[in-house]
């Protein structure tokens, strides 16, 4: 592919690929384009007034239909063993689950480390096992040619062998709400041993910045917010969003439906820790009905919650 | 009298016309309006992309755009444009018939189109704003959306009504009212073409019918059909789907081609080259072209095989559109070529049609699929195939039948202006679509990352460039309509049926109905090759 970096050790194999059968559809193209225009000139009808008829020729047709047909099935047949070398994961592929919700990715590690970005060690195999939250999303990481739809009920997996250091851009390819284009995410190729470090060391969550930058001192606590995915919907600074900004949100006063009908509360401790755990019993109006049960623990709801009190009231 | 002024002019009459060429133009109408409000969508999203982040429009609203203009392009323009305007007009002509089989039904289906564009119209302004899903109305997400995603489903629903009973309504008239002499090799091969296409809007089109009620069920009662948490999978919407609407792309894309097997005879004054190669191809891509939908899921997670399968008859379908494309090229050998305006824009077809076609080809292979699926690749193929091959068939249907339908020639200087800056245009918005596609840029992106952002602002001065050419283009059709000179009856030198009635023609067609004993395309040459 132009433009980009081949990251993976499918991408040049891809990469030959496309460049094969782009060079087949070009020579088809030009050909045609090429007979197009020649006969337009030389049988324009100034130059040739009286046409010839010429119905057809069996053996012309043939050629032009065994032909084609013969490429594509080379085309067709490389897409295969193309396609069959993405599908079969070596067994010691370094398995991580990704979870996808509304709009934000989750890494999980076997031994149990959670990010919002994906660590991968150069040259070692890893495979890539999704599962979805909510609706259909698409994993996709360009560089290295991969890409998978994160279905509700399916684990599909992908699975590459990093070629290259670097940052590379994860990206949603399945239309999944208001913040599609924002459901980005990046995987960091690392030499071996400072994956190795970073995989071992006691750090919780990912060591580089968040993929939404915190807008708000309390790096820590913000670190959590992204890798539970929360500040893919809520500011920490004011900002509209999706959901309500945390800042200015405790002691607020909020309208929230209850039962069918609406009431107005008080945004304090207890609301906030009901509204968290079950979103949909209280649901804030002038806002989309689509925060998820929570996914914290106890002593991470404490934090959350106490973090949002010292982001105070208006 | 012509059909224009029979039964007299006044609304009423018009909209109680049975008279298939007044349905005809109805549709024209009706979809023109349509269309033109697809193109201010289209054109208002590539503003949107002047500036990467935040700019004129919010994602929300950038998210039901894409959707609203998939859905009236798609089901209210490209799929129904051809058969229902140019068939329904041309196609009881050329076969030397009074009227359609079911003319009242005919009426119908223009009501049925009526309604459904005004539901989908409505959809936008009612409930919670217009559906933000995509065309392709995805479940789970189009399920748990709060927009209005009901009403769309239900309108796109009441269109399928129409697209049946207009299939229907051609088959029967195609086999039972030909004119004596009409046997089917002597039939133009446009009339082929809608034969084919009649046959998938009525086997297919029920099946995106039963998917939509189903979302719609889903939506209120919430049974779980797609839903994996009860048994269900959201997979088998994506099948249902594709099982209709990849057909429904050969709906699109055979009209076109059959309009294009007529207007390159007629200027290159000789018969077309493989005429029953060509008329069967329709019927292979027909046949084949409803056993590839799932190419439409390579990365959805299906099983291998499947995908194995389903790319091997994607590359099989591909074979009758070259056919079609060469033995249009070879028509033009030895012919005698004028390069009018509809023979123009029929060629421009061809070249923008072999890249959507052969684009096409590429995302086919499966490994491919993988990295193109679902980026600016696959939105620039369609668009090649949809906008420049139907779309640019419509407009070349439209130049070489105008002075048929209205009784008015057009100014053909301006066309060629409208011509060159649409082609310039078009090339450069979606080409770049392409290019973008393979450097990653995934579709449906309100925002986009910094690497994209010279490409997307080419793509966008190309869209100003297309849209300049749109209206030079239309504004000298309506020029035209109003100030034209009177229309001969045969301003090309055309051999078909609808040539030998008086521009327009008159209310039945056919004072006595003729009889056939040749071919649609013998020039009576001088001598043969």
């Amino acid at each position: 592919m132009p433009f980009l970096a081949q990251a993976s050790s499918v991408s040049v194999q891809t990469d030959r690929l496309f460049l094969i059968a782009l060079s087949i559809c070009v020579v088809f193209l030009l050909l045609v384009t090429f007979f197009i225009i020649y006969f337009c000139i030389r049988y324009s009808r100034k130059r040739h007034p009286e046409p010839v008829d010429v119905e057809g020729h069996a053996l012309l047709e043939v050629i032009w239909t065994v032909v084609p047909l013969a490429l594509f099935l080379v085309m067709f047949y490389y897409g295969w063993t193309n396609f069959s070398t993405m599908r079969h994961p070596p067994p010691d592929a370094l398995a991580v689950q990704v979870t996808a919700r509304q709009w934000a990715w989750s890494f999980k590690y076997p031994n149990g480390k959670q990010t919002d970005q994906l660590y991968v060690a150069l040259g070692r195999p890893v495979k890539l096992v999704t599962q979805s939250l909510d609706v259909i999303h698409g994993l996709f990481i360009p560089a290295f040619r991969v890409k998978i739809d994160v279905v509700p009920g399916k684990h599909n997996y992908v699975w590459f062998i990093p070629w290259l250091l670097g940052d590379f851009d994860i990206q949603c390819t399945v239309i999944c709400g208001v913040s599609h284009s924002a459901m980005l995410s990046k995987v960091h190729v690392l030499p071996e041993a400072d994956f190795k470090a970073w995989y071992f060391s006691d750090e919780a969550v990912s060591r580089l910045a968040p993929i939404i930058p915190p807008k708000g001192q309390g790096s820590a606590i913000v670190s959590l917010l992204s890798v539970k995915a929360c500040l893919a919907c809520h500011s920490v600074d004011g900002s509209p969003s999706v959901g309500p900004t945390l800042k200015g949100l405790f002691k607020s006063r909020q309208t929230v439906f209850v039962d069918g009908g609406e009431r107005v509360v008080v945004a304090d401790e207890e609301f906030l820790k009901r509204v968290i755990l079950r979103p949909e019993d209280e649901l804030v109006k002038g806002y989309p009905p689509i925060m998820p049960p929570s996914v914290l623990s106890k002593s991470e709801l404490e934090e959350v919650v106490s973090y949002i009190e010292s982001l105070g009231p208006r | 009298m012509s059909y224009l002024d029979s039964p007299g002019g006044g609304l009423r009459s018009w909209l109680t016309s049975t008279d298939h060429k007044r349905v005809g133009v109805l549709y024209l109408i009706l979809m023109l309006t349509l269309f033109w409000v697809g193109v201010g969508i289209g054109f208002t999203m590539r503003l949107k992309h002047l500036s990467a982040g935040n700019f004129l429009i919010s994602a929300q609203t950038y998210n039901a755009l894409f959707t609203v203009h998939g859905v009236i392009m798609i089901f209210m323009f490209v799929i129904p444009g051809l058969p229902a305007v140019f068939g329904n007009f041309f196609m009881p002509i050329l076969i030397g018939s009074r009227d359609v089989a079911f003319p009242r039904i005919n009426l119908l289906s223009w009501y049925f189109f009526a309604v459904g564009s005004v539901l989908a119209i409505l959809s936008l302004f009612t409930g919670n704003g217009p559906p933000d899903t995509g065309w392709t109305f995805y479940v789970p997400f189009s399920i748990r959306t709060s927009t209005n995603v009901t009403l769309a489903v239900f309108a796109a629903f009441i269109l399928g009504m129409s697209s049946i009973l207009t299939g229907l309504n051609f088959i029967t008239t195609i086999h039972r009212l030909r004119a004596p002499g009409m046997t089917w090799h002597r039939m133009p091969l446009f009339v082929w073409a809608i034969y084919s296409t009649a046959w998938i809007q009525i086997l297919a089109t029920p099946i995106i019918g039963i998917t939509l009620v189903l979302v719609m069920i889903e939506r209120f009662f919430n049974v779980g059909v797609f839903d994996p948490g009860k048994g269900g999978d959201p997979l088998l919407y994506q099948h249902l789907f594709w099982i209709y609407s990849h057909p429904a792309v050969y709906i699109m894309i055979v009209p076109a081609m059959g309009v294009v097997s007529e207007i390159i005879p007629t200027f290159a004054r000789k018969s077309i080259f493989g005429y029953k190669a060509i008329a069967y191809s329709s019927l292979a891509i027909a046949a084949f072209g409803s056993l590839v939908w799932a190419h439409h899921m390579f990365t959805s997670g299906m099983s291998d095989t499947a995908g194995l399968v389903f790319s091997l008859l994607t590359f099989i379908v591909a074979v009758p559109s070259a056919i079609k494309v060469f033995n249009w090229t070879a028509t033009l050998y030895k012919g005698s070529i004028e390069m009018a305006p509809p023979m123009l824009y029929a060629l421009t077809f061809i070249f923008l049609f072999a890249i959507g076609g052969l684009t096409g080809v590429i995302q086919g292979a499966l490994g491919l699929n993988v990295h193109l699926h679902d980026t600016y690749w696959i939105v620039g193929h369609f668009h090649y195939v949809m906008f420049g091959g139907t779309g640019f068939a419509f407009f070349a249907a439209l130049l070489y039948w105008f002075p048929k339908m209205f009784g008015r020639m057009y100014n053909p200087k301006p066309m060629y202006v409208a011509w060159a800056h649409m082609f310039v245009g078009f090339n450069l918005l979606y080409f770049t679509f392409l290019v973008m596609g393979t450097m990653g840029m995934p579709r449906r992106y309100y925002a986009h990352l910094p690497q994209f952002h010279a490409a997307h602002l080419i793509a966008t001065v190309g869209s100003w460039i297309l849209v300049a050419g749109l209206m030079i283009l239309f504004g000298n059709f309506v020029a035209a309509l109003f100030k034209g000179d009177q229309a001969e009856d045969n301003p090309w030198g055309g051999l078909t049926l609808e040539w030998k009635l008086s521009s327009p023609p008159p209310a039945e067609n056919f004072a006595e109905i003729p009889t056939i004993t040749a071919g649609p395309y013998s020039y009576n040459p001088t001598r043969t090759g």
